[in-house]
């Protein structure tokens, strides 16, 4: 199979011919720095992002800010927000707090980037 | 002249800061930690932190504390120091005039009218987006059109969504930070249009906010029709030709029920021109040396307000410098020595500092930034002080969507013999 990647680096933004065989990269074109073929290996085989959101807190306008304590696979990006969607945090929320442990099964922890008192 | 019952009231401060987004605080913190002991932050929002409340993405601070954070942590390392180092910071406290004698007029509801003769000032105001108005495009004017800013804040802040099926005009960073937000919100971003042939916003996040969602990007696309009545009810886009005409024949339709705007960002400078301050047409923000000292004596300017930065990394590096020459300037620590005149050469827009100064006695290294003009691939940026070269510098690839910067070693500044010292990008 081929798949066609842009490298992100830095701002040359190489485009990538990457050639998988069973799951596997087996070739890597167009990177002009051995950069580009560590990230075509990361992003064709386990790609993740991390995940951020703003989560309604009872009783306040203000929402909390809240990201995946580290990044997620990628195809558990939209699971992951429809579970925050149907958090209703109670204040104080600290920054650091866990809000949602093990999100998705993934074994990573949603915590809060910010205190609401 | 003040009425002797308005003079008694004006509170004398070394050092004078203008907003506490992430500009101000670093300048605050430099200018206490060099032991300015009178200082003051004034911020117009009811907190500290400026733009970054609302930046809830990761990926700041990769540069300055070597670990990518969410904007709202990277804002809050700095709350804690400036409450650390017992700073004290006026939120809710609106400038409204800066004079070129540093006497200063702020209002605010709890304590009314503040007057203050500052011995610095440090301007920290950060920027503005560019609004619809500055666009000409033409259509009715419904509602259903925001800057990203402001829908990033509805997001973000205020926790409701502006709309469900969105088109994005303009790919700048919050733009395309604004797509992904959108979308991961349960909003539909049917394209971001850009009319320019490249994106004005970091590569990183094209990939991560538009092609991760297969979001198309439209290049040499512009928005030519906005329809609604009452409400946005669609846009029409149609490519451009090479000098940004829309090319009959090519438009396309989209119903949608929101436009965003990210167009780009302007420093907001109301108070520094009203200090007299001379500006710089190409950065839209105040003239300024190697110490970020502004044309007028004790205001210096940092930040966003002084030229649009793309990363809070080097916001912050700024402004710490700039903190500290407010901090020399008021403990009398005067620099003597010549100054010339930086200037963009080919390829090269916005150069700051636009003055140099050539001291007498040691030197110190200087940052120079500047953004390059166009794409630029396997080119060199060359420092030139007459027909003598100074520096030169390859790079693989130059980009307006990322500033460039280069460092000016004491050795180099000595060297330099003629008043005008050029900075150019060679391919």
């Amino acid at each position: 199979m081929e798949r066609q990647i842009t490298c992100i680096n830095c701002p040359v933004g190489c485009r990538l011919q990457v050639t998988l065989e069973n799951g596997q990269v087996t070739r890597v074109e167009g990177q002009s720095c051995k950069r580009g073929e560590t990230y075509a290996m990361q992003e064709c085989t386990a790609p993740a992002r991390m995940v951020t959101a703003a989560v309604p807190v009872q009783g306040r306008t203000t929402p909390v800010s809240v990201k995946t304590r580290t990044p997620i696979p990628k195809e558990q990006i939209f699971p992951c927000m429809r579970q925050l969607a149907t958090l209703r945090l109670t204040a104080p929320v600290r920054m650091g707090d866990v809000v949602l442990s093990n999100v998705c099964g993934t074994g990573v922890d949603v915590i809060a980037t910010k205190t609401v008192e | 002249m003040l009425s002797n019952e308005l003079s008694e009231q004006v509170q004398s401060v070394d050092v004078l800061v203008v907003g506490a987004g992430p500009a101000g605080m670093a300048a605050a913190i430099a200018a206490r930690e060099a032991g300015v002991e009178s200082l003051l932050v004034l911020e117009r929002e009811a907190h500290m932190g400026g733009i970054l409340r609302q930046c809830i993405h990761n990926g700041f601070g990769l540069h300055r504390f070597k670990e990518e954070l969410t904007g709202p942590e990277y804002a809050q390392r700095d709350i804690d120091r400036v409450n650390e180092l017992g700073i004290e910071v006026r939120c809710g406290t609106t400038v409204l005039s800066i004079d070129e004698n540093r006497f200063v007029t702020a209002i605010s509801k709890e304590k009314g009218v503040q007057l203050f003769q500052a011995g610095a000032i440090v301007l920290a105001m950060g920027c503005r987006e560019r609004p619809r108005g500055a666009l000409g495009t033409p259509g009715t004017r419904c509602a259903g059109v925001y800057s990203a800013g402001t829908a990033q804040k509805f997001v973000n802040l205020e926790g409701y969504m502006p709309g469900k099926r969105v088109v994005i005009l303009g790919s700048g960073d919050i733009g395309l930070i604004m797509a992904r937000r959108m979308t991961l919100q349960g909003a539909k971003v049917l394209a971001c249009v850009e009319i320019m042939p490249y994106s004005g916003g970091l590569n990183r996040n094209i990939v991560q906010c538009l092609e991760d969602y297969d979001i198309p990007l439209l290049l040499s696309h512009t928005v030519v029709d906005i329809q609604g009545k009452d409400r946005l009810s669609g846009v029409t886009v149609a490519k451009v030709d090479e000098k940004r005409n829309p090319i009959p024949g090519t438009e396309q339709h989209f119903d949608c029920d929101t436009l965003l705007l990210s167009v780009g960002l302007i420093p907001e400078n109301e108070l520094t021109r009203q200090a007299g301050v001379t500006m710089s047409a190409t950065t839209q923000g105040a003239v300024v040396d190697d110490r970020l000292q502004t044309s007028r004596e004790g205001i210096f300017a940092c930040g966003n307000v002084l030229h649009v930065h793309d990363l809070v990394d080097f916001v912050s590096a700024e402004s710490f410098r700039a903190g500290r020459a407010a901090a020399d300037y008021v403990q009398g620590k005067n620099r003597e020595g010549r100054y010339v005149s930086m200037q963009d050469g080919n390829g090269v827009r916005g150069v700051v500092p636009q003055q140099l100064l050539v001291p007498e006695g040691e030197a110190e290294p200087v940052q120079v930034m500047f953004r390059p003009a166009g794409v630029y691939e396997n080119a060199t940026v060359v420092v030139r002080d007459g027909d003598q070269e100074i520096l030169r510098r390859r790079k693989r690839i130059f980009t307006p969507g990322e500033m460039a910067e280069l460092t000016l070693k004491p050795d180099m500044i000595r060297s330099i013999e003629g008043d005008t010292v050029t900075v150019e990008i060679i391919v």
